[in-house]
């Protein structure tokens, strides 16, 4: 038999090949920096080349904020209803149930920042834009009477586009409500952080997220009362760089301090214990 | 009625100005034309009766936004006395979208605070269409808490089509300028009545609606978005009649609507025709239910006030437990 001819054995791989499925790879909006997923999850989805803050699930900042194992979720029962019976809401509502893997636009929860006791809330833009309808409303309110009640600090973090149009004027009213209960908690001197991450605009701005006794927003978060499209509208023309970005706001004094993600928890416990007569943490002493 | 009535007060006009000729006759003939006058008063009566009947939701935003309807300071004339204005937020500039000053409501002194729009450009471009800036927002706020120092009611009037969006307003905070009101509206220790005179136009609005009672004239609105705004994310189409039709249904924004949703405590009736039909007689109503209104509140001592104020926006809200 010619060598030609000669019958192949299969060789035999050295190695498992490396299956890489195509949705590992992630690339920031910003730069345009590609690399794992995990690399990005693992560095609070802040990209390792440029530092653009990516939108972050409201589960993962309950993870980077709260000490592990400490929470439970407060009112994870809620959900939206058609009031107004509006047109394609019953089917939007469920089409976000399945993709976000939330039950709204919100998650309120219970646990312990730096062994200190605090109720956290966290916006999810993945529900919907973060809209805010009756059912954030009501957490808030019910989180901030859990406040009341146990006298523990209170931290929203926003992202939102503004309030519900589905819900009509009932959405509106969140505003008043969340108002309402957070002018309690500054009746009884309960500490109220508010952070602004991208975007924080329309009704969630103008109510909860502009009332913190201390107001932070993460770098390059798009902060404002009207959408940029809006304003645009209205001047017929282009927005001035850098507006309503959190660095602008900062700027005009509408924040306390744009805060690094990785630098958040430490910050809101350094602001906590000062505002609730705590003495300072590890390390803080001689700094 | 002039220039600017709306499309479908068309049949009204021109029972108007038939009317309007056979009076110009009878004086240039001078002679008697009261026997063909009463059936066409009689007439042009119904039809207004009829029509207002029957406003679409989208026929009520026109209403709302109409120029002829009585504004902030023609009330302020035909309500009260004594008026004095207050201008300035202490900290930038007036805005004049808001007015706002202490006058008398059957001599007793009350803090009246509200939108005001404009009737022709010139004013409008002073007014900035009644679409505040936080300046505006903060002005309202410092009168409220000058009458709670003085423990004066506070009257305030909804008619804008929302917070202005512009570079200014921005950069000053209108947020938190809104923020700001609703949150001290909350625990204001003084009776607080808000009136939705024309259009409530979203945070606009509500910066100056956490009251113990919120009332909407009868075809007034109130809404989260404008119906051109609701139409153009839902629909991507901001202009056409069919979906600005659609949205105003959808949105729910009259004041039956609104009151059986229990955001607002009443509805104040209009004259026949709406209230642009008789700014007087629209005056007097309102001046009478502000009255019987103010006399409930002012029984209370102020905690009470403030719980049940904050325990009315808590309540507010519909889901599923």
């Amino acid at each position: 038999m010619a060598w030609f001819r000669k019958e192949k054995k299969p060789r035999e791989p050295r190695r498992e090949r490396l299956e890489i499925p195509p949705d590992v790879w992630e690339k920031c909006e910003a730069c345009g920096h590609t690399d794992i997923r995990e690399k990005f999850v693992r560095n609070a989805h802040v990209c390792p080349s440029c530092d653009f803050h990516r939108r972050m699930r409201a589960h993962e900042y309950v993870g980077i904020l709260l000490d592990t194992d400490s929470w439970e979720e407060t009112e994870a029962d809620l959900r939206s209803v058609d009031p107004l019976n509006f047109p394609e809401y019953p089917a939007r509502l469920k089409k976000a149930l399945g993709a976000a893997g939330e039950s709204d636009a919100i998650l309120t929860a219970t646990g312990t920042m730096e062994k200190m006791p605090v109720n956290l809330a966290v916006m999810d833009f993945a529900f919907m834009g973060g809209s805010m309808g009756s059912v954030v409303g009501e957490k808030i309110a019910r989180l901030g009477e859990l406040s009341l009640e146990r006298k523990f600090p209170l931290v929203i973090i926003s992202a939102s586009g503004g309030a519900r149009m589905q819900e009509g004027v009932l959405s509106l009213m969140q505003m008043a409500k969340t108002a309402a209960v957070l002018s309690q908690l500054h009746d009884r001197r309960i500490p109220y952080v508010s952070i602004l991450t991208n975007p924080t605009t329309g009704g969630v701005s103008a109510s909860y997220a502009m009332l913190g006794d201390a107001i932070l927003a993460e770098p390059g978060a798009v902060i404002g009362f009207a959408g940029p499209r809006v304003i645009r509208q209205t001047l017929g023309q282009d927005l001035p760089e850098g507006f309503q970005t959190a660095e602008f706001l900062l700027d005009r004094g509408m924040v306390d301090q744009v805060v690094h993600r990785h630098q958040l928890k430490k910050t809101v416990g350094q602001l906590l214990r000062h505002m609730s007569g705590k003495p300072a943490a590890a390390g803080w002493e001689t700094s | 009625m002039g220039t600017s009535a709306l499309e479908f007060e068309k049949p009204i006009v021109e029972i108007e100005k038939q009317i309007d000729e056979l009076k110009r006759m009878a004086e240039e003939k001078s002679m008697s034309v009261d026997a063909e006058l009463a059936p066409l008063v009689d007439k042009l009566q119904a039809m207004r009766a009829e029509i207002y009947r029957t406003l679409t939701p989208i026929q009520r935003v026109q209403v709302a936004r109409s120029p002829r309807r009585p504004f902030t300071l023609d009330y302020l004339r035909l309500c009260f006395t004594d008026f004095i204005e207050l201008h300035g937020d202490r900290a930038f500039r007036d805005d004049a979208s808001i007015v706002g000053g202490w006058a008398r409501l059957e001599g007793e002194t009350v803090m009246v605070i509200g939108h005001q729009r404009g009737r022709d450009t010139k004013e409008n471009l002073y007014r900035n269409f009644g679409m505040p800036h936080p300046e505006g927002y903060r002005k309202a706020l410092r009168l409220m808490k000058l009458a709670e120092k003085f423990h004066v009611p506070v009257l305030t009037f909804i008619d804008t089509s929302g917070a202005w969006a512009g570079l200014g307003a921005e950069e000053r905070g209108q947020s938190e300028a809104i923020a700001r009101n609703l949150f001290e509206m909350s625990e204001l220790a003084v009776p607080i009545i808000a009136t939705v005179i024309g259009e409530g136009g979203s945070g606009g609005a509500l910066a100056l609606g956490v009251a113990d009672r919120v009332l909407m004239l009868e075809h007034s609105v109130y809404s989260v978005i404008s119906v051109e705004g609701c139409a153009a994310i839902l629909w991507k189409d901001g202009k056409s009649p069919e979906t600005r039709e659609k949205a105003a249904s959808a949105l729910k924004i009259t004041a039956p609507d609104l009151l059986e949703l229990k955001i607002i405590d009443g509805i104040i009736p209009e004259p026949v025709g709406g209230a642009h039909a008789d700014h007087a007689a629209m005056a007097q109503t309102l001046h009478d239910v502000l009255i019987e209104n103010l006399d409930e509140l002012k029984r209370l001592k102020p905690e009470k006030l403030i719980h049940r104020r904050r325990e009315k926006f808590l309540q507010m809200g519909r889901y599923e437990d």
